[in-house]
């Protein structure tokens, strides 16, 4: 019987015929979508910056293992992922050195020095992308238009501001309408802005089941619901549908607040999870000094996620 | 004379006041942004620790045991008032730099432990060579943190930028910053202890 109790963190599987490395290429699959949205909609620097920062995760991962004698795990396709929410998450103009540098960072402190898949607390992109907000602000802020329709895949770029940087700034919401944002018709980090392509992958992962409706809704949802009581005109009159469309929300809380191994355990812990990212994502748009706070909330509840884990337990049958 | 030699080297590898005894960590993390703050932090904490193991060496004898704590730091608040009242004679910018780091050398861990570990139980002789050899380990460590993280952190080595065109990483310069560059290079000098055994 002994032998078939099995001690890991996470990620924890049920089903003999998935593996670690199968569900991971799957995810990687289906963020896909939302990159290539991100290129047609900002030109082939982003492609760059995608290329750039997924190949340095890899070789990072790749070279700290050899160095350190340990056992060589790029093929399942998680420093891949990693590499991918890292370039979703940069502005599409960026110099070539700043994806391979947040790359290198997410991958070598991020990740690996806390032993690698499993054993981190925040996740890696995240952490990765925090460090070039605070080395690098002036590159991580500067924006650029989505191309004009028909322009096809090219390099050309003009700067603007994001609707969450402008409506920051100038307390005005900008005069996009909901399908814009939708489409991705606005300046933003690369993965961010195209919600449609973003949702293609999100259905596909809700199908397979590798991640469950309950941080996502419930992050959204209390993101909606507290911009929409804290409103600029006095109270319930927020644009609710604005806030979620807008910034890194759905790209943060379908693919990065859902990381197996850096939120909590079990049902009730991601319902609490979610409530927290949301709050604090809501309470830094409105009154912090950034104007997206996505990253944020999801490292800070990351360092949460093991007390959340100690206070919704799952109650063994027959103690109190 | 072969031990105070030994006591002296100690403090610079073997004991490093900063990488292996992980003592004022306090004021290394604030003041190692330039090289300039490192090492005339570095000499500043150097002169107070050799001058309080001195003085305490030669008055062990005399304080009681309940007692010794308050009798150190008046010791050791008479060399820093020196030390603090110098710097603002000779070199008021490097004064203003350190700002409220300067009376802090009076609780600074280096100070007080040195003083209640060896030099209220040794020898002058051997406290003096102590003070120098732990004194030196510091400023080394100071001067290695605060030249990585002016470097990356500015872009510049003693004020001067050193490569056109780099593009410093402000966080090295901030509180995070140099919890990272410490913490990095505590691992990587642990990494080559573990090879040395």
């Amino acid at each position: 019987m002994n032998d078939k109790l099995i001690v890991s963190t996470s990620p924890h599987l049920h089903k003999k015929e998935e593996s670690v490395a199968k569900i991971m290429w799957l995810v990687a699959l289906s963020l896909l979508p939302a990159g290539a949205a991100g290129v047609f909609i900002f030109g082939l620097s982003a492609l760059w910056v995608i290329i750039l920062g997924v190949v340095s995760a890899v070789i990072t991962e790749l070279i700290l293992q050899v160095l350190t004698k340990n056992k060589i795990t790029i093929l399942d396709g998680s420093a891949v992922i990693t590499g991918l929410l890292l370039a979703y998450n940069l502005p599409p103009k960026v110099p070539f050195w700043l994806p391979i540098i947040g790359s290198v960072f997410a991958i070598a402190i991020g990740k690996q020095v806390f032993g690698g898949l499993g054993q981190n607390i925040f996740n890696p992109a995240l952490v990765g992308r925090v460090f070039l907000m605070a080395s690098w602000p002036k590159y991580m802020t500067a924006f650029t238009q989505p191309l004009p329709a028909g322009v096809g895949l090219s390099y050309d770029a003009v700067t603007q501001a994001t609707p969450l940087a402008i409506l920051k700034e100038t307390k005005i919401l900008e005069q996009l309408s909901y399908w814009g944002l939708f489409l991705g018709k606005r300046g933003g980090c690369i993965g961010e802005v195209c919600i449609l392509a973003l949702l293609l992958g999100v259905i596909f992962l809700l199908a397979k089941g590798y991640i469950s409706w309950h941080i996502p809704v419930s992050y959204i949802a209390t993101v909606g619901i507290f911009t929409y009581i804290f409103g600029p005109k006095g109270l319930f009159s927020g644009d609710w549908l604005f806030h979620i469309l807008s910034g890194g929300l759905i790209l943060g809380a379908f693919f990065m607040a859902t990381d197996y191994v850096t939120s909590p355990l079990t049902r009730k812990g991601h319902l609490v999870f979610g409530v927290g990212c949301g709050l604090l994502t809501a309470v830094i748009r409105l009154w912090g000094g950034y104007p997206e706070g996505v990253s944020y909330a999801i490292l800070m509840m990351n360092a949460a996620a093991p007390l959340i884990d100690r206070y919704t337990r799952n109650r063994v049958y027959g103690t109190s | 004379m072969k031990t105070l030699v030994r006591e002296f080297v100690k403090g610079i590898i073997k004991e490093n006041p900063t990488f292996v005894l992980a003592l004022g960590l306090c004021p290394t993390l604030a003041v190692s942004v330039s090289l300039s703050n490192g090492i005339g932090m570095g000499i500043a904490a150097t002169f107070v620790l050799i001058g309080s193991n001195i003085i305490i060496a030669l008055i062990k004898e005399m304080i009681p045991e309940r007692i010794r704590i308050p009798c150190y730091i008046v010791v050791i608040a008479t060399f820093v008032t020196i030390t603090e009242l110098t710097m603002k004679a000779y070199s008021p910018a490097l004064d203003r730099a350190l700002g409220i780091y300067v009376p802090l050398i009076v609780v600074n861990c280096i100070v007080l432990g040195r003083a209640e570990a060896f030099a209220s139980k040794q020898s002058v002789l051997n406290s003096l060579f102590d003070g120098i050899g732990m004194g030196v380990g510091f400023t080394l460590a100071l001067i290695l943190i605060s030249g990585i993280r002016e470097f990356l952190g500015a872009g510049k080595l003693f004020g001067h930028v050193l490569i056109k065109g780099f593009e410093p990483a402000f966080v090295v310069g901030m509180p995070s910053g140099a919890l990272l560059v410490i913490g990095l290079l505590l691992g990587f000098f642990n990494i080559l202890k573990e090879k040395r055994q």
